[in-house]
């Protein structure tokens, strides 16, 4: 890849499309402009999707799975063009500016292209996950048998809109079962985050997909929302205020914040030493930037020392160069979001909770390293559920150890993506089966970032894109 | 009489328009100063300031003794205030201005109109906007004066023109109310009546938003329907908004002339050949009627070419007088033209202090 500028173009549904409008993707240290990112305006991305081709309707599952699988080595190997006619990017290229515009050391950047690559490699294992282990052969024939019982299918969009986040590379995994169940995609990328989702593209058409079947509109808010309406089908990444919105819109499928927990059940709480690993991985993993970190502890004791043991083994996470094996922590793209949360915290922890981090440690929360700014781990105890850091999320290694009443612990882990349920309690455990707002449920010892293809935990892609109607 | 003294008189030169720009600001002050022919408004303003317009401004430079006109003034003072001594007697008819900042404000006038679209007519080319067609127009009637601007433009072009109407102030309602619904649905329901009279109607020349154009062009092919001419404005339009209207929408077989105007100043033209000039539009006020600057706020100084600054309108006719009003708007500022030997606003767009304030919509 040459030193100039990458240019990350417009795809108009395979035909690449050169905006007079761009915006710069720079590197989160020095700034410096990593590259020009063509922007389509909202009448561009309206425009072509009033179009309802899909090519990918007419090929066969057995054939795009055979993609997949070529697309996630091609993914993980080759020197793909983020535009055509200039420079290629080979993996380490594209782990350096990945790591550059987002924050993530190269360690989590190939971490994410692995998950990337699993799921492109495994997507046989993920449609039966998501099809409940349907006989993938009905897709191409709409009607036929499963259980004994006859099933038919009808496919609910041709196009399957997805407005991406900038956090974490591993999100693209969600969309990319679409391709697999004949569904075209139209692509939003994430402003410092445009890499990954062009270089799947990019892998998935060089392994024989066609290139109509991909739309990749980097665009504003307008253009966002022409993808989200003029798609019959979409997936929204966004935090609340950006996901409020759709949330009541049973066409779009709102990813949010993950409110993810680890519970211990009043039966493990005296155990609570064993289970440190997990809560430090259920925290940390992937620098704390993924939906399903934990960002509350529910305990019903022994919370003082939980959430200082925890704080003791999270400090030994320090900023280190974005290069380094051991980096575990992520920068910050944008620096003042850091200074915002840094200041919100310390804010909150005013008034009924203590940073217990900020007690073990000599250093300040917010740190600069290298260029970067980070937000060094923090746990926090709450004295309540209810209080305002016991229910928020942030993108670093940041969680809440809150104690509440044995009977209390199922009704305060209501809402999460993930739980992590450490008890044999029958009572509990019952409690949190019978809650539908819980998405994922790890009945065990499991870190809540632990992730079984084969379960999916977000809503589910298949029942999105296709209806089972009676016959 | 050599050939600059010659372009110098008809201020075919940035020097020549200043001139010519002098001489116009000393007429207009001293009408609206004056006790025989002035407007109570601004007379009773000179007696509270201590000091005489009309004597003592000798050029647009003076205007700057001027404290920034208020634009609450046009929601407060009684419209009689605002009537030239040479105007008393006369009818005059209420403008408003469109309520995207705010509660509307109103001014009053009588030929002004009339003029600025004339003038404007000169731009025009006859074989894209011919003479003796028909027009239509879809936007905003109502009280505002570009509705009878529209219809005395094609008027006087020898043309007709049919209306659809778009509120824009509901509109803005149902967007601040983040009901996109409701929005779109009311969208729809102004395309379809201009889609009907396309259908049903030979009509050549269309008057429209740049968001309503695109959802015509989705309805039918604007070409394919007779359409020759397209007036777009009312918006703000990126290069890559221009270039797609351009291109897209209208198939790049119509002419596209981009309007930026308001009801205190008129309308400005544009800058020919902006497709040249990768489509970025600069707009010229009609000067010496109206003078666009871009300044910096604070100070009121004009910012270097091609730096951003907020746009700022002199008013000055025979009508209205609105010295240094801060527009809503802010643009890049651009040199003088051949055709408009004066400075130019380039990219306006909402100034990005007040975008988030600011509801702009299908209109």
């Amino acid at each position: 890849m040459s030193d100039s500028p990458a240019r990350i173009p417009v795809l108009r549904m395979g035909t690449e499309y050169e905006s007079l409008e761009h915006v710069e993707v720079c590197d989160h240290a020095d700034g410096s402009v990593l590259a020009l990112m063509d922007q389509a305006n909202a009448g561009i991305v309206r425009r072509d999707l009033r179009g309802k081709a899909n090519p990918l309707r007419e090929m066969t599952v057995a054939r795009l799975l055979e993609i997949c699988a070529e697309a996630a080595e091609r993914f993980m190997e080759d020197e793909l063009p983020p535009a055509e006619g200039e420079a290629t990017q080979s993996p380490a290229d594209y782990v350096a500016a990945l790591s550059s515009s987002s924050g993530l050391p190269h360690t989590l950047c190939r971490a994410n292209m692995d998950k990337v690559r699993t799921v492109l490699s495994k997507m046989d294992e993920v449609l039966r996950g998501l099809t409940r282990g349907m006989d993938l052969g009905l897709l191409d024939h709409g009607v036929g048998e499963q259980g004994g019982v006859a099933v038919s299918l009808a496919p609910n969009t041709d196009r399957l809109g997805v407005v991406l986040p900038s956090n974490s590379p591993g999100v693209n995994s969600i969309w990319l079962p679409a391709v697999a169940l004949k569904t075209s995609v139209v692509l939003k990328p994430g402003r410092e985050e445009p890499w990954t989702p062009l270089r799947i593209v990019r892998a998935l058409v060089a392994a024989g997909a066609p290139a109509e079947a991909f739309g990749f509109y980097p665009t504003d808010h307008e253009g966002a929302a022409a993808i989200l309406a003029g798609c019959d089908r979409a997936v929204l990444f966004g935090d609340e205020r950006t996901t409020a919105p759709w949330a009541a819109d049973p066409t779009v499928s709102v990813h949010g914040p993950g409110h993810s927990k680890v519970v211990i059940g009043p039966d493990e709480s005296a155990h609570w030493k064993e289970h440190l690993d997990l809560l430090v991985e259920s925290v940390a993993a992937n620098g704390g930037r993924s939906c399903v970190n934990a960002s509350t502890i529910l305990v019903c004791d022994h919370g003082d020392e939980i959430a200082e043991a925890l704080a003791r083994r999270l400090a030994d996470l320090e900023p280190r160069p974005a290069d380094d094996p051991e980096a575990t922590l992520c920068a910050f793209a944008n620096p003042a979001v850091a200074e915002n949360v840094d200041a919100a915290i310390s804010r909150e922890v005013e008034h009924g909770a203590e940073d217990v981090s900020a007690r073990l440690r000599s250093t300040p929360r917010l740190a600069e390293h290298g260029g970067g700014v980070f937000l060094r781990p923090t746990v926090v105890r709450c004295d309540s559920p209810d209080h305002p850091l016991a229910r928020t999320e942030y993108l670093f290694p940041f969680t809440s150890v809150v104690e509440v009443e044995a009977e209390a612990l199922a009704a305060s882990a209501a809402d999460s993506l993930v739980v992590t349920a450490v008890t044999r309690d029958p009572a509990l455990t019952r409690a949190l089966i019978d809650d539908a707002g819980i998405g994922r449920l790890n009945l065990g010892p499991q870190p809540t970032t632990k992730i079984d293809w084969g379960q999916p935990h977000e809503g589910n892609l298949f029942e999105l894109l296709y209806t089972r109607r009676a016959i | 009489m050599d050939r600059s003294e010659t372009e110098r008189e008809t201020g075919r030169t940035p020097a020549g328009a200043a001139e010519a720009l002098d001489g116009h600001v000393r007429e207009i002050v001293r009408r609206h100063f004056s006790e025989e022919t002035g407007t109570p408004f601004w007379i009773a303003w000179a007696r509270e300031a201590g000091w005489d317009p009309a004597e003592e401004v000798r050029g647009f430079e003076d205007l700057a003794r001027f404290e920034r006109f208020d634009g609450e003034w046009l929601k407060s003072v009684p419209h009689e205030d605002w009537v030239p001594k040479a105007f008393e007697g006369r009818p005059f008819t209420i403008f408003e201005t469109g309520g995207t900042t705010g509660s509307p404000k109103q001014r009053i006038g009588w030929d002004d109109y009339k003029v600025d679209y004339e003038e404007f007519s000169n731009t025009l080319d006859d074989a894209a906007f011919p003479r003796g067609g028909y027009w239509l127009m879809i936007g905003p009637t109502g009280p505002r004066r570009l509705r009878l601007a529209i219809e005395h433009l094609a008027n006087h072009r020898g043309s007709a023109c049919y209306f659809v109407d778009l509120d824009p102030r509901w509109v803005k309602k149902l967007i601040a109310a983040g009901d996109t619904e409701q929005a779109t649905a009311y969208m729809n329901h102004v395309v379809e009546q201009a889609a009907t009279i396309l259908e049903q109607r030979s009509v050549d020349v269309l008057f429209t938003t740049p968001r309503l154009l695109e959802a015509v062009g989705e309805r039918l092919s604007i070409p394919d329907a007779g359409i020759t001419g397209v007036f777009c404005g009312g918006t703000a339009m990126s290069p890559q908004v221009l270039r797609f209207l351009v291109e897209e929408v209208l198939e790049g077989k119509v002419a596209l002339v981009p309007t930026y105007g308001n009801t205190l100043m008129g309308l400005a033209a544009h800058k020919p050949g902006f497709a040249d000039e990768g489509y970025s539009i600069t707009y010229h006020a009609p000067q010496p009627r109206a003078v666009l600057r871009v300044v910096e706020p604070e100070s009121g100084d004009v910012v270097d070419y091609d730096e951003w600054g907020r746009v700022e309108l002199t008013t000055l006719t025979r009508e209205l007088f609105v010295p240094r009003f801060l527009e809503r708007d802010e643009a890049l500022r651009r040199t003088p033209c051949e055709t408009y030997p004066w400075d130019g606003v380039g990219e306006v767009r909402p100034f990005r202090g007040e975008a988030e304030g600011i509801v702009e919509g299908v209109y």
